[in-house]
């Protein structure tokens, strides 16, 4: 069954962007990023498994600058998703879902989840010096 | 049109057949993952050294490698449901979408048993 194109109300070209929204978007986005980041773990256990001499290969790609900034990455996407996801809960449950404080949460969750970001990569680079 | 009442579509647990199952085990899958993931990001970051032996060593330990192996479960099981809806939001044309759903169900699966493998694979080592 082929549907022909749908005309669809202006969205994104009339409303004012809300903090909310991009949140909520982020959230899909990063939920997707990492649905990639997954695929990388995977490469990684499997590495690890395979042996010494392939692990150690996977690590030097991962190691390079553009896989350090891949992790970063997929370190804050994860942050994110799980604080914004627990927000998500949250509301779920009933709780929070006022404006003031579905904004206020919002912060939090923006805050912190780079706030874990960096501690996590302090420890990483702490335990391994470097 | 159908002939059925509403009541007979909505006992067919609705249009998708699941009721509120899809629903219900996203959160649950999320809420299990929300410990497990920050135990696994933070142990993998103080892990450290880049080295073979002690991070094989590592899922040797059965507690490490039983929690992981939820990690797992919980992870791939969550990824699928959420691309699951990302697809059904955002592709219309039926055959597309139900070729998205079953191959996002399938590179799950595949994932998830890969990475489960890998990890009985260092657990299991004597």
């Amino acid at each position: 069954m082929v549907m022909r194109p749908r005309p669809l109300s202006p969205h994104l070209q009339v409303y004012r962007l809300q903090w909310t929204m991009v949140l909520s978007i982020t959230h899909r986005m990063t939920g997707v990023g990492l649905a990639f980041g997954a695929v990388l773990l995977v490469w990684w256990l499997i590495a690890l498994a395979a042996g010494p001499e392939y692990f150690a290969l996977v690590q030097r790609y991962l190691g390079s600058w553009i896989g350090r900034l891949l992790l970063l990455g997929c370190t804050w996407a994860a942050f994110y998703h799980l604080c914004n996801g627990i927000r998500h809960l949250c509301w779920d449950a009933g709780w929070g879902l006022e404006l003031p404080a579905a904004r206020n949460s919002g912060a939090v969750v923006v805050v912190f989840s780079v706030f874990l970001t960096l501690v996590a990569w302090a420890i990483a680079y702490g335990a391994r010096g470097g | 049109m159908s002939q059925r009442s509403p009541l007979a579509r909505a006992r067919g647990l609705g249009p998708a057949h699941g009721g509120t199952h899809h629903w219900w085990a996203q959160r649950i899958t999320a809420i299990a993952l929300a410990p497990l993931v920050f135990w696994f990001a933070f142990s993998l970051a103080s892990l450290g050294a880049v080295e073979h032996a002690t991070a094989a060593a590592w899922f040797r330990s059965p507690v490490n490698a039983v929690l992981a192996l939820l990690l797992i479960a919980a992870l791939f099981h969550h990824m699928q449901l959420g691309l699951q809806v990302v697809i059904e939001d955002y592709v219309h044309a039926t055959g597309r979408k139900y070729v998205l759903l079953l191959a996002v169900k399938l590179a799950t699966a595949i994932l998830g048993i890969a990475a489960a493998l890998s990890v009985l694979r260092l657990a299991l080592v004597m």
